[in-house]
């Protein structure tokens, strides 16, 4: 083995638009690096959660008694030992802390106790009794706005009635169809996990992977019935979001359990009981009707969006409103009705996951265009480059594209990029992979393009801010922001964004607290790069302003004529240089919020200035299928994307490649099956991520880089737009190569043997 | 009694099971210990998946090799072992259904003596076996067969993927049999002897030669008569039977070759 | 039920297990008795390749093996790859080739690719996705894990010609 001797504190950076290592890089090579699961505590108990196995039913008691009476237990708490509020919730408080009189999915928390040792405490969840009176779940989201609301908020969450342009335009030619996408689940590798520490005056403090400790800080201390200083949230590692750590999970049962007991809690939750323990992406299902002229220009878009939201409302508003915002694809149209639904359920509850409600409706749009394409004969790249949104269009909200919008380059570079797919003549690279079920002449090859659309940022008029802290000292820049690295790599980008405007070699990281800093809103939206790269950036500069006037006083040079550059502070004149780290012995602080350009609500026909900024992608695939078994192999992926500006080039490859991963798992491979509100395959035996084995390479063709006007560096966020157009193009290449309709995702192996998914044998073969 | 612990370990770290006392058995080189007298393959049960695939043993089992490779990801091939799948007994371990193609028989010892079982009389249902208290598997005897062999194997994903449905074929030369078992279509080992008792009269075993296609799928067809799969979040039974069907042609193909038709 | 104590030998040292129950798998005594977490839990079922440790000279996952049955075993876990201070070849290549996002599958991946090395010094790259087939990463998509592999691959062999990282 090669041994290669690395100091243990990054001491090289890069500028911005290079390809900085991660400063976390080390330790997570070593195994040092602490995830949430892995950290102790002298004294430290064990937290376990007892859910409710049933989709819906009236808990007439909870009797935790005999739990309590076992040795190794020191606490067994119900609904009624939460002293705070009884709900949380990120957009409206309505899910319970623990199940208050009614279970309303399986999974839901019932009680939670803390014991010595995991075996204990699971010893202790089997011994309360919880007396279920079961109720006829409400499972089909289609009859739920007329059944009996399974909830005091009623069964609709949102309703958004869209209407753009005169509503009576019509085209030569219409084209229909009705699509479904299945229950996606984020699943990071890392399961929700933390620990919680009581002080001695009543507070607690709570280490926990998150996406967002400042939203989660004050739910957890509405819930507690504490002031939310007392209450304070630290970053632990975080193995992986994706979505699924934007609502709170074990936060307010860890810190109940360490202030009851007195004592540091530790909980992390099971494969199993993590799917059941976060929000997943919506169900879907969708019906569209097209509009065009003969020579393809879009007059109009109908569709209708119904989202299950399943128990709770958790985000489903916000995703909602991009489904309904983006439902028509990056697209000119000046005439489109698109009512979306967003309603309740007993099904698992649904929220945010890397593409928020675009992932679904670009599956649907894309294959609406691919439809249109063919009813007029024409190519679908051409139909959909006719209509690509320029700057200055207008999308279907009424409001004007004033950034960049790279649409028809996007499109454009990828559609040209010359594939190096070969046919490969190992088994194992053919459809059914290790099974070896195929022979060449079993496999069918389709391709196809698809276009993704997706704001950047909060939306609706959302107060979405960030503020960083950055202080000078002795030559090092340590940097406070309460951003959650949770794996994106915003850590390079701060350590980059210091180095670039400081001038510093020497970049330190604070801790990442609820105590130290305020907020800097949630790693989703695409958003930290924008909004905690502007705060950094800020709070860099004027750091850099506050120095150079000090050392301007204090040398009788002008201030316009001094430059932070490596490590110095020089006159451009050259008639003045100091060391850096001599000139802040003395250090330099500042702290500064950054606010993205204002946006107001939707109005009543969905119309309004509601979203900040655009990023554009587009994907090819190829597939390889075998069409009597429906096994797909997706051979190869090439991708474009409207990047603004790259800040780190082997970053945005990771999220380009990662996100298309999860795409293609969308496309072919995960599901959570859900039957009469219950998950059938909650664990990593049947929920089937992509192995490296399903990963095709990922092809690079561009990343158009316009600067987005507005934009830290002009750089748009990157990491959701990779999922976003990746299901819908490997979804049309099967449908290219089977000559099949193929309307669902993920697409199932039956779905392609049975031609469609409709039972029906393909060769009149008796099924018995 | 704990060979690999793959399927084991799973029930205890779920705390599905409770272990009292634990006699491992990975550490017992007697049962990792393969040999050949004459025209029988002697496998210890405690060969792992990854020794199975391996080039020494997959010269001459070669669909139980795939069957092998197929198992799981690399890491559990190398502490799974053939016994353990024997033990486990779930109808979609995938060596099991070339054990039953191969005519494979289980020896057991006890401290009160040695018994042998056929394979397919081992199992006795879903995650059920033949083995009494204090019994241990100790080897699997598989007569060598001297013509080609085929494991098929249909999961979702390309890789690490638990059985939908499989097919084991097992041509026999001398003896002028095709024997195929089935994977996952059933709560017991099955093979498919109707299908194989027509294939056997028609094939033209001096040229090695198939007869034509219409026969070729009466012979799917009798494969497929021969499982009695169900629905599940895998699968459904409709597409088990449809799939087996389709394995059942292309293995037969593979070990004749599609020319001869 | 507690279990004799027995000695567990990891990473060039002996580490004795006292007061262990006989049901913990070497992953849990790993994390949660010898302070060692580099060894990740994420299924619990041999279903991900986290916990992957080498034992004697194979790979395993941690998670599917009785801590006390491998007494006497020879067992390496990420932090025993490299000594203190250092870093091995491909754990290097990791940092270099942008194959770490949230590093939570990282130290298993680490431990397989360790392995692979030893017999396909010049692995192709189908003989690396299958080598790894067992370790799910959720944040990669595999590609820079890829490009860290011909990386270490060729750092190990000493080769002058630099791997391109694709």
């Amino acid at each position: 083995m090669s041994v290669v001797t690395t100091p243990q504190r990054i001491d090289r950076t890069g500028r911005v638009g290079e390809n900085a290592p991660r400063p976390d890089g080390i330790p997570k090579v070593t195994g040092d690096f602490a995830f949430s699961g892995d950290f102790r505590h002298a004294g430290m108990l064990w937290g376990g959660t007892l859910r409710s196995p049933h989709p819906s039913a009236r808990v007439l008691s909870v009797d935790v008694s005999r739990a309590l009476a076992m040795t190794g237990v020191h606490a067994a708490l119900t609904w009624e030992d939460v002293p705070g509020s009884l709900h949380y919730g990120l957009e409206h408080p309505d899910q319970p802390v623990l199940a208050d009189g009614v279970v309303r999915y399986q999974g839901e928390p019932v009680a939670v106790v803390a014991a010595d040792h995991p075996d204990t405490v699971r010893r202790a969840l089997d011994a309360i009794v919880v007396d279920y009176r079961e109720l006829q779940p409400l499972i089909d989201p289609e009859l739920a706005e007329e059944a009996p609301p399974i909830h005091p908020d009623g069964n609709l969450i949102r309703r958004i009635q869209l209407r753009h342009g005169p509503q009576e335009a019509v085209g030569d030619v219409a084209v229909e169809g009705t699509y479904e996408v299945g229950m996606q689940d984020q699943a990071p590798l890392g399961t929700e996990s933390g620990l919680a520490v009581p002080d001695d005056r009543g507070g607690v403090d709570l280490y926990v992977s998150t996406q967002d400790l400042h939203a989660d800080r004050d739910q957890v201390a509405a819930c507690l019935g504490l002031e939310p200083e007392a209450v304070r949230l630290t970053l632990a590692g975080v193995g992986g979001a994706f979505g699924a750590r934007e609502d709170i999970s074990l936060h307010v049962h860890l810190c109940l359990l360490a202030l009851r007991t007195g004592r540091p809690v530790k909980m992390s939750y099971s494969r199993t009981e993590s799917f059941h323990g976060h929000v997943h992406r919506h169900p879907a299902r969708m019906w569209y009707r097209h509009h065009a002229r003969a020579d393809g220009t879009l007059v109009r878009v109908e569709a209708r969006l119904l989202f299950d939201g399943g128990a709770y409302a958790s985000t489903s508003s916000a995703v909602l409103a991009n489904a309904t915002c983006f439902a028509v694809g990056p697209y000119r149209v000046d005439s489109a009705q698109i009512e979306g639904v967003a309603v309740r359920t007993n099904n698992p509850p649904c929220g945010a996951m890397r593409g928020f409600g675009c992932v679904q409706v670009c599956f649907a749009h894309e294959a609406q265009m691919d439809r249109l394409a063919d009813a007029l004969g024409m190519d679908p790249v051409e139909l959909r480059l006719a209509n690509a949104l320029e700057p200055g269009d207008r999308i279907i909200t009424g409001q004007r594209i004033t950034g960049t919008a790279p649409v028809a380059e996007v499109i454009r570079s990828c559609a040209d990029h010359p594939s190096a797919a070969a046919r490969s003549d190992n088994p194992m690279s053919r459809p059914g992979g290790a099974g070896r079920t195929a022979d060449v002449e079993h496999v069918v090859r389709g391709e196809a393009l698809a276009v993704g659309f997706k704001n950047l940022m909060f939306s609706e008029g959302f107060d979405d801010y960030s503020t960083a802290a950055c202080r000078l000292a002795d030559g090092v820049a340590t940097i406070t922001s309460a951003c959650a690295e949770v794996g994106q790599g915003f850590v390079t980008l701060a350590h980059q964004i210091a180095h670039e405007v400081l001038g510093v070699d020497e970049v330190v990281l604070a801790p990442v607290s609820t105590a130290t800093i305020a907020s800097a809103g949630s790693t989703s939206a695409s958003r930290q790069t924008w909004m905690s790269g502007g705060a950094v950036q800020a709070a860099c500069e004027a750091v850099r302003a506050r120095l150079l006037d000090r050392v301007a006083a204090a040398h009788g040079v002008p201030v316009d004529d001094l430059v932070l550059v490596d490590g110095r502070v020089a006159a451009l004149s050259g008639a003045f240089e100091m060391d850096l780290a001599e000139a802040t012995a003395q250090p330099v602080e500042a702290e500064e919020v950054y606010r993205h350009a204002p946006t107001v609500a939707l109005d009543d026909d969905g119309q309004g200035d509601a979203h900040v900024s655009f990023a554009f992608s587009a994907h090819r695939a190829i597939v390889d299928v075998d069409v009597d078994l429906g096994l797909v192999k997706v051979v190869e992926l090439t991708t474009s994307q409207d990047v603004g500006r790259v800040l780190n080039p082997l970053q945005v490859i990771g999220q380009l490649e990662g996100g298309a991963a999860q795409g293609i798992g969308l496309a072919v491979l995960e599901e959570l099956q859900v039957a009469e509100g219950r998950i059938l395959n909650p664990s990593f035996t049947d929920y089937l991520l992509p192995t490296a084995l399903d990963m095709p390479p990922v092809e690079i063709a561009a990343l158009i880089e316009q600067p987005e006007p507005g934009a830290p560096f002009g750089a748009k966020g990157v990491g959701e737009p990779p999922t976003i157009s990746s299901t819908a193009a490997v979804a049309a290449a099967v449908r290219r190569a089977t000559g099949l309709d193929l309307p669902r995702v993920p697409i199932r192996p039956a779905d392609i043997a049975f031609r469609g998914g409709t039972g029906q044998r393909p060769t009149g073969e008796d099924p018995s | 009694m704990l060979a690999g612990g793959t399927d084991l370990m799973v029930e205890v770290n779920h705390g599905r099971r409770h272990l009292v006392d634990v006699v491992t058995l990975d550490q017992i080189p007697e049962l990792s210990h393969w040999e050949r007298n004459g025209d029988v393959f002697r496998l210890g049960s405690g060969l792992t998946y990854t020794a199975l695939a391996g080039p020494l043993l997959a010269d001459f089992l070669p669909g139980l090799a795939q069957a092998a490779r197929t198992v799981g990801s690399p890491q559990i091939r190398n502490s799974g072992t053939l016994g353990g799948n024997l033990a486990t007994a779930s109808p979609a371990g995938d060596t099991i259904p070339v054990l039953a193609a191969l005519d494979a028989v289980v020896e057991l010892r006890s401290a009160d003596g040695h018994r042998e079982v056929p394979v397919t009389d081992f199992i006795t249902g879903v995650k059920h076996n033949d083995l009494r208290p204090g019994e241990l598997i100790e080897a699997i005897r598989v007569p060598v067969a001297d013509g080609p062999q085929e494991f098929l194997k249909v999961g979702t994903r390309n890789a690490m993927v638990i059985s939908v449905v499989s097919l084991a074929m097992v041509v026999d030369l001398s003896a002028h049999q095709v024997r195929v078992g089935l994977g996952a279509v059933s709560p017991v080992p099955e093979r498919a002897t109707e299908a194989e008792a027509f294939i056997n009269g028609l094939i033209d075993w001096d040229g090695q030669v198939l007869p034509e296609a219409a026969t070729v799928d009466r012979f799917a067809d009798l494969v497929v008569t021969a499982a009695s799969p169900i629905d599940d979040h895998r699968g459904s039974a409709a597409y088990r039977r449809h799939a087996l069907g389709v394995l059942a042609r292309r293995a037969l193909i593979r070990c004749f070759g599609e020319e001869n038709r | 039920m507690t279990v004799d104590p027995y000695v567990l030998h990891i990473n060039g040292a002996d580490h004795p297990v006292v007061d262990g129950r006989i049901d913990e798998s070497l992953l849990w005594v790993l994390r949660e008795r010898l302070e060692l977490p580099g060894s990740k839990n994420a299924c619990e079922e041999g279903e991900c390749g986290s916990c992957t440790v080498r034992l004697d000279d194979e790979i395993v996952c941690s998670c599917l093996v009785l801590a006390a049955s491998a007494a006497g075993r020879r067992i390496t876990t990420i932090e025993g790859l490299a000594a203190e201070g250092e870093l091995a070849d491909v754990q290097q290549a990791f940092i270099d080739a942008g194959a770490v996002q949230c590093g939570f599958c990282t130290p298993g991946l680490l431990v397989a690719i360790d392995r692979l090395l030893d017999d396909h010094p010049d692995p192709e790259e189908l003989t690396v996705q299958e080598a790894i087939s067992g370790n799910l990463c959720r944040c990669t998509g595999y590609g820079r894990i890829l490009a860290a592999v011909q990386l270490a691959a060729a750092a190990r062999r000493g080769s002058e010609t630099q791997a391109v990282v694709r």
